[in-house]
């Protein structure tokens, strides 16, 4: 397909984060339908045969993450997509992948929960995606893009990103990103999955070399024990070296909104209708959802007033929010639950409210 | 001191299994199992262009048997590891080796799937009608009177359902090339299982598609039985109602043969 490259097209979403994994070399998608995701079935069906990549409808989520296992084992960059319930029935496989360390990209177009829940935006996964989501005691790196861009430079950057710390990476998006379309720029340069660096640990045939073996059973605890807080220690790199977030008039801000994903891009209308107002609003915005930017977060906390939160869920953002405060500042909440959106004037009426409080007098 | 006899062996370990302990019970057929897949691992060369996934059960340290590259899969997801593997690599050689537990019961749907996409992987199906690594319970092809650690007084089949015959279920779906049923209880049996398990090596290598050889084999542990009274048993109980013979062979293979 002849798709332009280096000026703005429009792009929804969806497809916006498979082309970007075929750009970033990714030659193998499985996947099982579900909205509000299929788009990016649909599009690898489309379009992976025509760069001799590989797609497969799997027979259920719980086969296409273990489809992506054998194929991340044999050293292809491999992904999987899904939504809310789909990507539940995938945690057992993302618990095997990050402990067998296996590096792949997994979307989430987060849909409302729980249970069947329905198929408008959420973020009600965010604990499932930043805090494990599957049994034991790894970690996922989780990306939170807020616009079409940058879910194309995001999910390119997964790639990278999860060949480089041998982890899962998940895309943490939502049913408004996944569907919105909008003014997209795709890069002219693109990966070719024959130039990327070799994976000496990959199971693809033990020539000239002794057996390689992908695996995460450790029967003496003191192995698995090792091998835990190796892995730890690569969380603590992430901790380091992948933290990103962005901010929009924070630099005299009073209030400070933190927000990611849909929930920012309300806000940020919010933040300027706020500045209209003569109130002084900014807004945070976590990037990496997990590595956490708890550390800007507690400088924040010493400059401003206040901190809302606003989330499209009940009070799961605002949990590592009121951790990297430690009580610094007060940290109000605003949730809307069940593929309710917030609004503007919602937050609005919230930075409002937030502003009337009268100045606390911190503990410390 | 170096003799001056010459000698060759005419009997050894396979160069396809390490030189490692393994942990079966005495007794038990997953040896003789091993070394026929490690014999034809040999016999075609396969051994550095080979993936082997290894199951959730008590083969699960099959990883560290096959000298091949290998995988540990998560229970019962094999055929799907399998899948994902091949279809990046068809170059390589993939095949799982899994318990009864592990393909009939929480993976049934992955080998159903991964047979009728006629993935072209090669299955082998240890049949010992029990799940042995967890302490003898039910397992899917646990026959109908069959006392186990959750029927303690027989498998009733009204309660705890039906045993599931997996080669006679896969045959009734288009996509397998050769699926067949063997036993090793003796060594007549012993060299049919290893012609079969060829034949469907055969049929990976020559890219006719999906291959399972089922074998009905001994767990003298869960059984409660001496090793040869358990090896009786398989003929006597497990072979009738599991009948040994080919249910499906590709036109490709019989010409072949």
């Amino acid at each position: 397909m002849m798709i332009a490259r280096g000026e703005r097209i429009l792009m929804r979403g969806n497809e916006a984060i498979a082309q970007a994994a075929i750009d970033a070399g990714c030659r193998a998608f499985f996947g099982y339908p579900i909205t509000p995701q299929n788009q990016i079935p649909d599009y690898f069906a489309l379009h992976m045969p025509e760069v001799g990549g590989v797609f497969l409808q799997a027979e259920s989520e719980v086969a296409a993450i273990n489809m992506v296992y054998g194929a991340a084992a044999a050293g292809a960059r491999a992904m999987t997509a899904s939504s809310s319930p789909g990507v539940s029935l995938k945690q057992e496989g993302i618990s095997y992948l990050a402990e067998s360390e296996l590096p792949c990209v997994i979307v989430n177009i987060m849909r409302g929960g729980s249970g069947l829940g329905n198929i408008a935006p959420a973020q009600a996964d965010y604990f499932q995606a930043v805090k494990g989501g599957g049994h034991g005691d790894y970690r996922t790196l989780v990306l939170a893009p807020w616009s079409v861009q940058e879910m194309y430079d995001l999910t390119r950057q997964a790639f990278d990103i999860a060949d480089r710390y041998r982890n899962p990476v998940l895309i943490l998006g939502d049913a408004l990103l996944g569907q919105m379309m909008e003014p997209t720029v795709l890069p002219t340069e693109v990966v070719d999955p024959a130039g990327l660096p070799a994976k000496p640990w990959a199971t693809n045939g033990a020539k000239g070399r002794k057996h390689n073996i992908i695996n995460s059973l450790y029967i003496n605890p003191s192995d698995l024990e090792r091998v835990n807080l190796r892995l730890q220690q690569r969380y603590d790199e992430m901790a380091r070296d992948e933290v990103r977030f962005d901010g929009e008039r924070l630099d005299d801000a009073e209030i400070a909104i933190i927000a990611y994903g849909t929930a920012a891009r309300v806000a940020v209308t919010a933040v300027d209708q706020a500045r209209r107002e003569g109130l002084r609003a900014g807004l945070m915005r976590p990037i990496s959802l997990f590595p956490f930017p708890a550390s800007a977060i507690e400088d924040l906390a010493c400059r401003v007033k206040a901190i809302l939160v606003v989330e499209l869920s009940l009070g799961q953002l605002v949990e590592d929010v009121r951790l990297a405060v430690e009580g610094r500042c007060p940290v109000h909440l605003l949730g809307r639950t069940g593929g309710v959106v917030v609004t503007p004037t919602e937050v609005l009426e919230a930075v409002r409210k937030v502003a009337e409080e009268p100045a606390t007098q911190h503990a410390d | 001191m170096q003799t001056e006899l010459e000698h060759s062996a005419i009997f050894e370990r396979p160069r396809a299994l390490e030189p490692v302990r393994m942990h079966y019970c005495p007794g038990c057929t997953h040896g003789i199992v091993h070394r026929l897949v490690a014999e034809l691992l040999d016999e075609f060369e396969l051994v550095e262009r080979s993936v082997g996934i290894a199951p959730v059960g008590c083969a699960v340290f099959a990883y560290d048997y096959f000298a091949c590259d290998m995988i540990e899969a998560a229970h019962g997801r094999a055929p799907a590891v399998a899948t994902g593997l091949k279809r990046v690599r068809p170059d390589l050689f993939v095949f799982t080796y899994q318990g009864d537990g592990d393909l009939a019961s929480i993976g049934l749907g992955e080998t159903i799937h991964a047979a009728a996409r006629g993935e072209n992987i090669t299955v082998v199906f240890i049949n010992n009608a029990v799940y042995g690594m967890t302490g003898g319970q039910m397992a899917p092809t646990t026959l109908p009177g069959m006392k186990t650690s959750t029927t303690p007084l027989g498998r009733d089949p009204k309660l705890a359902g039906n045993p599931i015959r997996v080669c006679e279920l896969l045959a009734a779906v288009e996509g397998p090339a050769y699926i067949s049923r063997v036993a090793v209880t003796d060594p007549r049996r012993v060299r049919e299982a290893k012609r079969a398990i060829r034949t469907a090596f055969k049929a990976q290598l020559e890219g006719l598609g999906f291959s399972l050889v089922e074998v009905l084999s001994t767990c003298p542990t869960r059984w409660a039985m001496p090793p040869d009274e358990a090896l009786r048993w398989v003929e006597d109980k497990m072979v009738p109602f599991y009948p040994l013979k080919e249910f499906v062979v590709s036109p490709q293979l019989r010409d072949g043969k």
